[in-house]
């Protein structure tokens, strides 16, 4: 298949397009404005639903009303208007729809600015709204990966009838890149629990309000069940060069790439380094890391945050290496060189 | 024996079970009216209800096709995502004054300029009934609420909002009316606005709205007798009941 350009934000667009998006809405927020533009052009023209709603609140809501109703349905902002979505993305996981919600993201706290940024990896992976769930978090690190990666989210929201969250940085959603688009036969499950109208059947309803804590606390088991079969299964990640690494890096999305470079210049230097690149964030594929402890010495974090995937990483380690960190803070990315200087002081510190 | 004749049943969209309303409280009406009309337009197996936050929440309980959950005034939003994609169904939220007029203000709003052909049955009942008796946006000047204990200052906290006012004004609209329950030819008029906000929806007409003067005894600390005086004497003439706009395509509907 032959490759095209795309830009992040649009193939992503085309990409829920091919896996059979009924109905997206959205409200322009900088830098993925692109994919609500593309769907306000292509939706229309293939009969399927787009509404520009009033807000992100609005908008998240719309998602709802339509996987409420069994249609698959898709919304995307940036870290400020996914804020302001972490009320219906509650909702969704209480009413177990499945919907996508595409986050990429930018510099914050507040307004911050449209710079790249990885710092709505808590506000994604540890629930976000109220009460206790787990969107599914998948996090790309190219175009072509956004693409498998949206897909993929269509097929998890369905199969678990849970919220998915494409979970990308600015550069993700702004860069350009050669990439084959798949054809793709959408294949929802059917979906008896829909609000499509109660002919020949009893009536059905969606909900998330139990009143009495026995009933609710019933809810939240099945729920929490559900989330232990998603981390149990639907772990993913990457590796490279991690054959003999003694320095492992965990670096996701736009970093886990600065990294590859930086690790490439340094294995031509001898150093035994390699690339953990978490694909799910949520689940975390703690289990795959873990078992790379025994040839670590030390795992060696990265992040456009000030420390927010660290934590997962600890948690996985379990103190049994040790776990360092280099942040970079308000939209900034690094740039090879400077995560090769941080290889060069983990080898002269760890590797003997 | 003779044969009786069924001369009044309970209404198939309506389920068989008693509600967790209030003594005098006039959400009941209402939701029968509605059962009623959807049984009457024959519409009960492809109608999608939406039930707010507040105490018509458990409407799902009440009625008998399929209904939704919407958080706090999300309702018209979620009704906007279920017709877009699921245009053949007939969509209607059913919302409170803390819910529609309050925190959902931008949702309402916008689904009646963008003419979302959806139904909205609004009951205003100049109070937050379920979090206990709070000021809501359609409080009278004066009213007494446990957040107003001293009755609403204007100054302090406003003027009341006229729902059917407002969106009169949008062009999208295209049937707002204002009616009331508190007597059997109330009643009626009612009945006969929520049946004319359906069928707009059923011809493809746009947004449709009745806002239904409502009482809420219990929060108001009246007896529901009371309650329906207050309403009549104090609410209707800051509420004046009435067609608010019906386009000329409404007006022309059999």
């Amino acid at each position: 298949m032959a490759k095209i350009l795309m830009k992040g934000n649009e193939a992503i667009a085309e990409a829920a397009i091919r896996a059979g998006c009924d109905g997206y809405f959205g409200y322009p927020i900088t830098p993925q404005t692109e994919l609500l533009e593309y769907m306000s052009k292509r939706m229309p023209e293939l009969g399927r639903a787009f509404v520009q709603g009033e807000s992100e609140v609005a908008s998240i809501n719309m998602v709802l009303g339509a996987a409420a109703v069994g249609k698959r349905a898709m919304t995307s902002s940036s870290s400020p208007g996914i804020s302001l979505k972490q009320e219906g993305i509650s909702y969704l996981a209480g009413n177990e729809l499945p919907a996508v919600i595409v986050n990429i993201m930018r510099g914050g706290p507040g307004l911050g600015n449209v710079q790249p940024s990885q710092s709505d990896y808590f506000q994604a992976t540890k629930g976000g709204g109220h009460g206790d769930y787990f969107p599914i978090v998948l996090a790309p690190s190219t175009v072509q990966e956004a693409i498998d990666l949206t897909i993929l989210a269509f097929e998890l929201a369905d199969k678990y009838r849970n919220p998915a969250m494409i979970l990308g940085d600015g550069s993700i959603g702004q860069i350009m890149e050669p990439v084959e688009l798949p054809e793709v036969e959408p294949k929802p499950p059917a979906k008896p629990w829909a609000l499509t109208g109660c002919k020949g059947r009893e009536k059905n309803i969606i909900r998330s309000l139990y009143l009495l804590a026995g009933p609710l606390e019933a809810r939240n088991i099945i729920l929490q069940k559900k989330y232990r079969e998603i981390e149990a299964h639907e772990q993913r990640h990457a590796e490279f060069m991690l054959e003999g690494a003694e320095i492992i890096i965990v670096a996701y999305g736009t970093v886990g790439r600065v990294a590859q470079t930086a690790i490439a210049k340094a294995r031509d230097e001898g150093i035994p380094v390699g690339l953990f690149r978490p694909i799910t964030l949520y689940p975390y594929p703690k289990d795959a890391m873990s078992s790379r402890t025994d040839q670590a010495k030390v795992f060696l974090v990265l992040e456009m945050s000030a420390g927010q995937m660290l934590e997962d990483v600890q948690l996985a380690v379990q103190g049994k290496v040790p776990v360092e960190f280099q942040g970079w803070l308000g939209g900034r990315v690094p740039t090879p060189s400077e995560v090769t200087e941080k290889i060069e002081e983990m080898a002269k510190k760890y590797v003997k | 024996m003779p044969e009786g004749k069924v001369v009044f049943a309970r209404p198939e969209a309506l389920e068989e079970t008693s509600t967790h309303y209030c003594p005098g409280c006039t959400h009941g009406i209402i939701h029968r009216l509605i059962a009623e009309v959807i049984d009457e337009l024959g519409i009960r197996e492809k109608t999608v209800g939406i039930a707010p936050v507040g105490c018509a929440v458990l409407a799902y309980h009440y009625f008998n096709f399929d209904t939704a959950e919407a958080a706090h005034g999300r309702a018209p939003a979620v009704a906007t995502g279920m017709k877009r994609v699921t245009p053949d169904n007939v969509i209607f939220t059913y919302q409170g004054d803390g819910d529609l007029a309050a925190i959902g203000t931008a949702e309402i709003v916008h689904a009646a300029s963008r003419g979302e052909n959806i139904t909205v049955i609004f009951v205003n009942n100049a109070v937050f009934g379920m979090t206990g008796g709070q000021m809501a946006p359609t409080t009278l000047p004066g009213q007494v609420t446990t957040s107003t204990p001293t009755g609403r200052d204007v100054k302090l906290a406003g003027y009341p909002v006229k729902v059917s006012e407002i969106l009169s004004q949008t062009t999208g609209a295209a049937y707002i009316v204002r009616r009331t329950v508190s007597q059997p030819k109330y009643i009626r008029s009612c009945k006969k606005a929520i049946k004319t906000a359906f069928q707009t929806q059923l011809a493809g007409l746009g947004f449709s709205l009745v806002e239904i003067l409502s009482t809420c005894s219990t929060n108001w600390g009246m007896s529901p007798i009371e309650a329906l005086k207050w309403l009549e004497e104090n609410m209707i003439p800051y509420y004046p009941l009435g067609d608010y706009k019906v386009i000329d395509e409404v007006k022309a509907l059999p």
